[in-house]
């Protein structure tokens, strides 16, 4: 077998164990969709945006965030301690000469907290395949254009730990707010498909 | 913690093909990579599908992997996450 999901069987399965916990009155429908919520509570690219304006604003917690995201966070009011136990975060900088972007070729790991409900091109088997072989060329189909000198390293999550980008900070943002620079910041930078 | 790679360490992904689920991606089975860092210890995936009681807890590594080693081209990196068990250590002769 190999490493790979299918989406399908395993919804089948879920519904069915859902199905026979209910049956079984283990849990209620309403007990499940209320831990559901709780999960997706919050989980917004809003909060990945919010810890990107601070890294760009504070050069002491942008060190402490790449030595120790999970250290970090809760500095801006957040925590990887939002499931079944804590996930590892790893943010990884994009610079003038580097340029990182993320992917799950498995399946489909996600920092959701931070960055929300993952965009269903995400779960694409196109992307999941292409971009560890050509990131460059998917780039540009994103509208990326990367100098040829740019080094880029594409980060797949196959075991416990989740990525997060932090973007290059605008030219000419010098002057802005905190708030400002963080509604600068898309979903696409925190994943590395965009430029911010 | 004990760790059994080194940062920097060259390392090759075992190139087995097992029955249950695994989180080896296809496209890493066999090749050369480089260790970057330990990122802590986790139960082995593996052994938590296959519902063993007390499954391993093992290293779990970011691994880079040269563009060009993976497809023949290609000047990116691409970092995997392996369990300490999914990978051995790449003797100096490169055997």
């Amino acid at each position: 077998m190999s490493g790979e999901h299918t989406s399908t069987p395993v919804a089948a399965r879920v519904r069915r164990l859902e199905a026979r916990l209910t049956g079984a009155g283990v849990v209620t429908e309403e007990q499940l969709d209320a831990a559901l919520a709780a999960m997706l509570e919050g989980a917004s690219p809003v909060n990945g945006a919010r810890i990107v304006a601070r890294a760009w604003t504070d050069p002491g917690f942008r060190e402490r965030l790449l030595a120790d995201a999970n250290a970090a966070l809760p500095e801006v009011g957040f925590s990887m301690a939002g499931g079944i136990q804590e996930q590892r975060l790893k943010v990884v900088e994009n610079t003038a000469t580097t340029h990182h972007v993320l992917v799950c070729t498995l399946c489909s790991c996600y920092p959701i907290g931070l960055l929300g409900p993952s965009p269903s091109w995400y779960k694409s088997e196109a992307y999941r395949s292409r971009v560890v072989r050509e990131p460059r060329a998917v780039l540009a189909e994103f509208g990326l254009e990367l100098p040829d000198d740019t080094t880029i390293t594409v980060w797949d999550s196959s075991a416990e730990s989740r990525y997060m980008v932090l973007p290059r900070r605008p030219e000419g943002t010098g002057g802005r707010s905190e708030p400002e620079l963080a509604a600068l910041v898309t979903r696409e930078g925190l994943i590395g498909t965009a430029a911010v | 913690m004990r760790a059994d790679f080194r940062a920097g360490e060259r390392v090759r992904v075992r190139a087995v093909d097992p029955e249950g689920h695994t989180r080896v991606p296809r496209y890493v089975r066999g090749q050369v990579g480089r260790i970057v860092e330990c990122q802590g210890r986790w139960a082995l995936a593996d052994e938590i599908a296959a519902g063993v009681a007390e499954p391993r807890v093992e290293p779990v590594y970011t691994v880079a992997f040269a563009a060009g080693d993976l497809w023949g081209e290609g000047g990116h990196e691409v970092t995997v996450d392996l369990w300490e068990s999914y990978i051995e250590r790449v003797r100096e002769d490169g055997a």
